[in-house]
């Protein structure tokens, strides 16, 4: 008898592995890309808020750009075009400067609004009392525009984290590309794929259980 | 002493001030009283520099508020202002909203800013309101608090901004009785008014707006027993 020759073979301990180490990759380019995008889109929403009509010459089409062009376009583009202008990088640094800037500019317009959530009234009151500028913005603009726009800023969190995604595209072993690599050799789509859905749940749901609370906290 | 000289304030076209002369006396309470667009918010605005002016000078003790080397940071801790809106900082508790500027713009330590802001908390009567929000208390509550708030910086002038018109009616009271109290112990107040009775009972002298114009000053018997102007006559009968 002819020794057949096996394309597939199941799903192991050692797969689950793979998709946790590759989880891991998943949460690290998010929280990069949302720490640095968050930081960056802060002082963009801060541009936008101190000159409106400056801002929405110059700085809002570049920032409506990297919001409405689909990520996976930005990702694409990015990452052929960027040896043309002499930039080496690898599928990692490409996707993360990527993220970092849809990042921003989404971040952008929930700072904005933060800022603008605390109203002249109120910036008037703080500076009569004394403060700078900047003591008005750490004390009371920061705190109370915070609060008001942080469910929105882990709208934008949560989308980012999923949205990483997609830069498995460029061939960076995340967790989607994980599952794409063990699907091909095991066959097993709906095992693989519930797993892989279950690694992202566990890492949005303790963002939104922590931000739920500590919007409770603030309400009160 | 504050002293206001030829002051002209301009919003674009629109001449809001026209030419305010004006002196407050260290330990004087002066009530401004007027209609609605007649200038008068302007100028308290224009004392501590919320606004910038076109024309003329405001010197306060005799610094001058709108020259380009003045600290306006420092000079606005010597001029407590209280608005229309009380505007607490909702994040912060009643004693917190105190002591934040004590704190980060005197620079006190965190015992003594807290100290100080209780003590004022206590003098307008929230003492046992500390710990509370400001959203759980009442508009007159909050608007002590934004007293108490103004007071913690030791200020030696206080400017009320209509201090009470966004109060209900049963709310005016406690209010005007806790601006009485610092008028007694000898702050010098300037407020911007409509409670003609605070106006005549309390202030030492009573100033008349009338579209940017300081058209009658003097004291509140004389202001509203004999008004010369024709235009604060015909303010005075509507108001009555």
């Amino acid at each position: 008898m002819q020794p057949t020759a096996t394309f597939f073979s199941g799903f192991t301990l050692n797969d689950l592995w793979f998709l946790g180490e590759a989880a891991l990759k998943s949460m690290w380019i998010s929280i990069l890309a949302i720490t640095f995008g968050s930081a960056m889109g802060v002082v963009f929403g801060w541009l936008l808020s101190v000159s409106r009509r400056a801002g929405a010459l110059t700085l809002a089409p570049v920032l409506d750009v990297f919001r409405s062009v689909p990520l996976i376009i930005q990702l694409v583009l990015f990452f052929n075009f960027a040896p043309m202008i002499g930039l080496r990088l690898n599928p990692f640094e490409a996707g993360l400067i990527v993220l970092v800037v849809y990042t921003s500019a989404n971040v952008a317009t929930v700072a904005q609004a933060g800022i603008e959530a605390v109203g002249g009234p109120m910036r008037r009151a703080a500076r009569s009392l004394g403060m700078s500028y900047w003591q008005d913005m750490r004390y009371v603009v920061w705190p109370i525009g915070l609060r008001a726009v942080f469910p929105a800023w882990i709208g934008v969190a949560l989308g980012v984290m999923k949205d990483s995604a997609l830069v498995s595209v460029l061939g960076y072993v995340e967790l989607l590309k994980a599952s794409q690599i063990l699907i091909t050799r095991t066959q097993e789509t709906f095992l693989i794929l519930a797993i892989a859905g279950a690694f992202y749940f566990a890492l949005s749901y303790p963002i939104s259980h922590y931000a739920a609370r500590l919007e409770k906290r603030w309400t009160q | 002493m504050i002293e206001i000289r030829d002051l002209h304030k301009y919003f674009g076209a629109l001449h809001v001030l026209k030419g305010i002369n004006l002196d407050v006396e260290k330990g004087e309470v002066l009530s401004v009283i007027g209609a609605s667009g007649s200038g008068k918010s302007t100028l308290l605005y224009c004392i501590n520099a919320l606004e910038a002016i076109q024309q003329g000078s405001v010197l306060v003790d005799g610094t001058d508020v709108h020259a380009k080397g003045t600290n306006i940071n420092t000079l606005r801790q010597n001029l407590g202002m209280v608005f229309q809106q009380w505007n607490s900082f909702p994040h912060l508790t009643v004693l917190e909203n105190v002591a934040l500027a004590p704190r980060i713009v005197r620079g006190l330590d965190k015992a003594r800013a807290r100290e100080i802001a209780e003590q004022q908390l206590v003098h307008v009567g929230l003492g046992d309101k500390l710990n509370n929000y400001p959203l759980a208390l009442s508009g007159g509550q909050q608007q002590r608090l934004a007293i108490a708030r103004a007071l913690a910086m030791e200020p030696s002038y206080m400017l009320f901004d209509e201090a009470t018109s966004a109060l209900d009616p049963e709310l005016v009271g406690e209010v005007l009785d806790t601006m009485r109290l610092l008028a007694e112990e000898g702050m010098t107040m300037i407020c911007v008014t409509h409670e003609m009775g605070f106006a005549r009972e309390v202030s030492d002298r009573v100033a008349f707006f009338h579209q940017g114009i300081m058209e009658e000053i003097s004291p509140p018997e004389e202001l509203f027993g004999a008004p010369k102007s024709e235009h604060l006559q015909k303010f005075l009968s509507k108001v009555k």
